[in-house]
């Protein structure tokens, strides 16, 4: 075990523990305490190797352990770097953390098109809520935006190159939860690109994983491209029966039709169990599933803002679906 | 003259050759390590002659070796760094071409003293020809019973191969070398671990440049402490120099780290002084080490002459001192804008980067863009001192050392010359030439920053 | 700067390609200096062999020789390929003229030298002449700055030019008209 202080609060966590996960420890041990957390934008527990890429992770060690105590010099990326025992780290106390943390999303942004209001991501999108967070209210970039042609890679899958920030997270969906990776990144430095190279779909069961993965608008799912902005959709917990995978989704509801079928994300962002292609885009009638109830969104999300768990909820009731559950008073502190 | 510990032969007629090369006293560093030394002996012979790693960042080469990771049934390999990309640098070329024996008699006596299986020469892929010739000098050292199995009856089994590199700077990096050496994109890998516990496969490994490779043979020769006596202080040894620029004599020399500034730039025996002109600006190690004015060369800023030496030349931290980096030096003269070398340097390391972390992938870019505008006679003055945000923002925060290679020689450029940058922006039509201060040299109109 | 990127490249309109029986063997000498499970290792050192046995450029189907060669994913290739900048993706010239621009070649000449090859070729960096002749690029570092400015074809070095070196070689070259390549002995 070692022991480990994050912005002057301490928590013990297993050898081999990375200082993010020791943040996400502490977030989770305590809510009030969840802005220690760095935010992460290339990191993915469930994908090995991972992050260290986007930056926007960094946190200043300023006692390295207690055998040695020397700070580290730069500030390190917390989803690579091991703990410590006696290790202290600084992140929101920091200025100087913080002040680097807005150069790497300044950084993220100059060649990003900020074409949110035409991006199917917005509302669930990282680099929104890192901009929100950490960004200047207006770009110094005054130079014309790299773009590249969005293309489809496959039927179900739109690739938007122009938004991507690199994060390497779809490669490895790839490489390690599919068999036969057909796409990488090819050429180098700032024209880097996310590519078959050659036309050539994406074709497995489980590519639509990418999707779930991509922190930005740049891998979308075309069955659902422009029906609707994420929040005035309604999501719900369901599942169904996969010979495939889990079969553990979130189908996102407009009246009574499935727009949209996506894994379940956890408190990070992250999904839970990645799911099949036929989950996702080929089984779009709400019959062929058993609906668990609506699903929980952080009160801070834009999807949150149409108050659709109640909605729903009243909606369930009034079909009077035997197992709908019972409405609970709106109750703020939970969620 | 400076006594030379490389070079010594190098003009020898057949010393190419493995003949002509034992026949200057070649391979003796082998047959005395192996017959008479423990490997460990060896590893103390180098850290008793302080010699640091001739590839840039000048770590001790001793206490690199002894961080090497040793599990049991675990290969280790060493991998030689002949990627040399450092804008300004030539000298292991040189080497490797007039004098391969050398370093395939390094990477002999280094691979005993680590105990390594096999070892790699990485070298650059515009180097095809010294490929070929490095492939000629393994082939004879195998013939001859250098390299294979049970090397002069010791018992040591060693391999060495050739590896080719294809054009990409970050190759140099040690471990963006290794990828590549792997079959990968050079991408740089996230440390910890470092490739002493995982390294090459993920055995450990040892990466060195050829010069510090090479560096092993004399100092095992002639024993870690006789190579201590030349130098001053924690710069021992002789060092190669690559000289270009602006310079009467450009090539390749081999110093006594500890010579002054002033000699190695100006007597015969080495660069020859500056040509026809006045002498403008340094930068004495490479790129990405910081540019500093011709008189901050010679003296330092409390007035102090100035030693070609890993502590005198960085001798007043990045205020007014540079690095000696890797002994890349050229000197500019006074016909040279230092605007448009400074977009040149920000150009190269914008198309370096692997694109891999955002700080570097981006803001390279960016620089890249702020300069050009500048040196064209469209710039502004907030583009200065955005360009000065911008290489702050970079250095520190990415992966790899990159990143502040490209922050240095901007961050360096606007300090010391921030007066000619302002002149290109007040005068857009006068820089409109390329060659706009080779018919009127610039003349400082404000005080430099460091005075 | 700016222009949009085209993200896709075809088979289409590109020979087959397969190696030479000596290129295999080279392949196979090339494989065997790497442990039996990291035949990776061997991929840059075979594509610069395809290159050179395609007319010095790598097409898809050179590449994907390439990942048969050594059992890989042409993703695999790809990605290395498109990293490294010796590795040409289009079609080059018999005579692939790479002109060293970083500062120390700057500082020494190097923008005359471009600028008189372009003049002399009517072509711009990074374009090729009609008669498929020569391809002109710049390039960065090439580790020659001590005889400054300079070029690189082939293997060859060509240092310490001048416009009178330039316009020998040119006339050299246009005698000899023969491929030149990287890994050329």
């Amino acid at each position: 075990m070692a022991k480990v202080t994050i912005d002057n609060i301490e928590i013990e966590v297993p050898d081999g523990t990375t200082i993010l996960q020791a943040a996400r420890m502490i977030g989770e041990r305590n809510k009030a305490d969840r802005h220690v957390v760095p935010p992460t934008m290339c990191y993915y527990s469930k994908l090995k190797t991972s992050g260290g890429y986007c930056r926007t992770c960094i946190v200043k060690v300023t006692k390295g352990s207690e055998k040695d105590p020397r700070p580290m010099p730069k500030p390190v990326a917390s989803c690579r770097t091991n703990v410590m025992d006696g290790m202290v780290v600084e992140n929101t106390i920091n200025a100087d953390l913080i002040e680097s943390r807005k150069s790497v999303t300044e950084f993220l942004l100059i060649n990003h098109p900020l074409d949110c209001p035409i991006c199917d991501q917005a509302g669930e999108c990282h680099l929104q809520d890192l901009s929100y967070e950490n960004g200047k209210e207006a770009s110094r970039y005054q130079f014309e935006r790299r773009t590249f042609d969005p293309i489809d890679i496959g039927e179900t899958i739109k690739l938007h190159m122009t938004r991507c920030i690199l994060c390497y997270r779809c490669v490895k969906v790839a490489e390690q939860i599919t068999d036969g990776r057909v796409h990488g990144v090819i050429n180098r430095g700032d024209v880097s690109e996310i590519s078959t190279y050659i036309q050539e779909a994406i074709d497995n069961d489980f590519s639509g994983n990418v999707i779930d993965v991509c922190p930005v608008g740049a891998l979308t799912d075309k069955t659902f491209r422009f029906a609707s902005r994420v929040w005035f959709t309604q999501p719900l917990d369901a599942h169904r029966d996969c010979p495939k995978c889990s079969g553990k989704t979130v189908l996102w509801m407009k009246g009574e039709e499935v727009l949209r079928v996506t894994g379940r994300k956890d408190q990070w962002g992250e999904v839970e169990e990645f799911i099949c292609n036929t989950c996702r885009f080929e089984t779009k009638d709400k019959a062929a599933w058993t609906i668990e109830g609506p699903r929980k969104i952080d009160r801070h999300s834009v999807i949150s803002q149409g108050h659709y768990e109640r909605k729903l909820q009243q909606k369930l009731l009034d079909k009077a679906a035997p197992d709908a559950p019972s409405i609970e008073p709106f109750n703020i502190a939970d969620r | 003259m400076g006594r030379k510990l490389l070079f010594e032969h190098i003009t020898k007629p057949g010393i190419q050759g493995l003949e002509g090369y034992r026949a200057n006293g070649g391979y003796r560093s082998v047959e005395k390590a192996l017959k008479t030394m423990s490997p460990e002996a060896v590893v103390e012979e180098v850290k008793k002659s302080g010699l640091r790693g001739r590839g840039g960042a000048g770590f001790p080469t001793g206490m690199k070796w002894s961080f090497l990771a040793k599990p049991p049934g675990v290969p280790r390999h060493i991998v030689c760094n002949a990627d040399e990309s450092e804008p300004g640098t030539f000298k292991d070329r040189y080497l490797m071409e007039r004098i391969p024996h050398l370093l395939v008699e390094g990477m002999i006596t280094s691979g005993f003293a680590l105990g390594a299986e096999s070892g790699y020469i990485y070298i650059r892929g515009e180097y095809f020809y010294v490929h070929r010739i490095l492939e000629r000098a393994i082939a004879e050292a195998y013939a001859a019973g250098w390299l294979g199995k049970n090397i002069l009856g010791s018992g040591f089994d060693f391999d060495l191969h050739m590896h080719i590199g294809a054009g990409a700077y970050i190759c140099g990096e040690e471990t963006a070398l290794l990828e590549s050496l792997e079959g990968k994109r050079g991408n740089p890998r996230i440390k910890p671990p470092f490739p002493a516990v995982k390294g090459l496969y993920d055995r450990p490994t040892v990466v060195n440049n050829v010069e510090t490779i090479a560096a092993v043979v004399p100092i095992v020769n002639d024993g870690g402490e006789e190579y201590a006596k030349i130098g001053v202080g924690k710069s021992t040894g002789t060092k190669l120099i690559s000289a270009g620029g602006n310079i009467k004599r450009p090539g390749v020399y081999e110093i006594e780290l500890g010579i002054t500034c002033d000699e190695f730039l100006n007597s015969d025996e080495y660069c020859g002084g500056i040509e026809g002109r006045a002498l403008k600006a340094v930068v004495p190690g490479g790129s990405s080490v910081p540019i500093i004015p011709g008189e901050l060369f010679l003296k330092t800023a409390a007035g102090e002459t100035r030693l070609m030496t890993y502590e005198s030349l960085s001798d007043g931290g990045f205020a007014t001192g540079s690095m000696l980096g890797s002994g890349g030096f050229y000197a500019y003269n006074d016909a040279q804008c230092i605007v448009r070398s400074t977009w040149n340097h920000a150009r190269f390391y914008h198309h370096e980067s692997c694109g891999q972390c955002s700080p570097c992938r981006e803001g390279t870019g960016w620089m890249e863009k702020l300069l050009h505008r500048i040196e064209n006679g469209h710039g502004h003055m907030e583009d200065i001192d955005l360009l000065w945000d911008i290489q702050r923002r970079i250095e520190g925060n990415t992966i790899c050392p990159l990143g502040d290679a490209a922050a240095w020689p901007v961050a360096s450029a606007i300090r010391h010359f921030r007066d000619e940058f302002e002149y290109h922006v007040k005068y857009p039509t006068k820089v409109k030439d390329p060659d706009h201060f080779a018919k009127e040299p610039f003349k400082r109109e404000l005080k430099a920053s460091y005075a | 700067m700016g222009a949009t990127i085209k993200a896709v490249t075809t088979r289409e309109g590109t020979k087959p390609f397969a190696f030479s029986e000596a290129a295999l063997a080279e392949c196979r000498s090339i494989i065997a200096r790497y442990p039996a499970e990291r035949s990776k290792s061997a991929l840059i050192p075979i594509l610069h062999i395809a290159q050179s046995e395609n007319d010095g450029w790598l097409s898809v189907n050179a590449m994907d020789a390439v990942a048969q060669v050594l059992g890989l994913k042409h993703i695999e290739v790809y990605e290395v390929a498109s990293f490294y900048s010796m590795f040409n993706l289009h079609p080059v010239g018999t005579y692939h003229l790479e002109v060293c621009q970083t500062s120390p070649c700057m500082i020494r000449g190097s923008e005359k030298i471009v600028g008189h090859l372009s003049k002399k070729l009517g072509i711009q960096p990074g374009e090729t002449t009609k008669d498929g002749m020569f391809t002109l690029k710049t390039v960065e570092c090439l580790g020659s700055c001590g005889s400054a400015p300079m070029l690189q074809c082939g293997a060859k070095y060509y240092e310490d030019l001048t416009p009178e070196k330039v316009d020998a070689m040119l006339d050299a070259m246009r005698a000899e008209n023969k491929r030149q390549t990287y890994t050329d002995r």
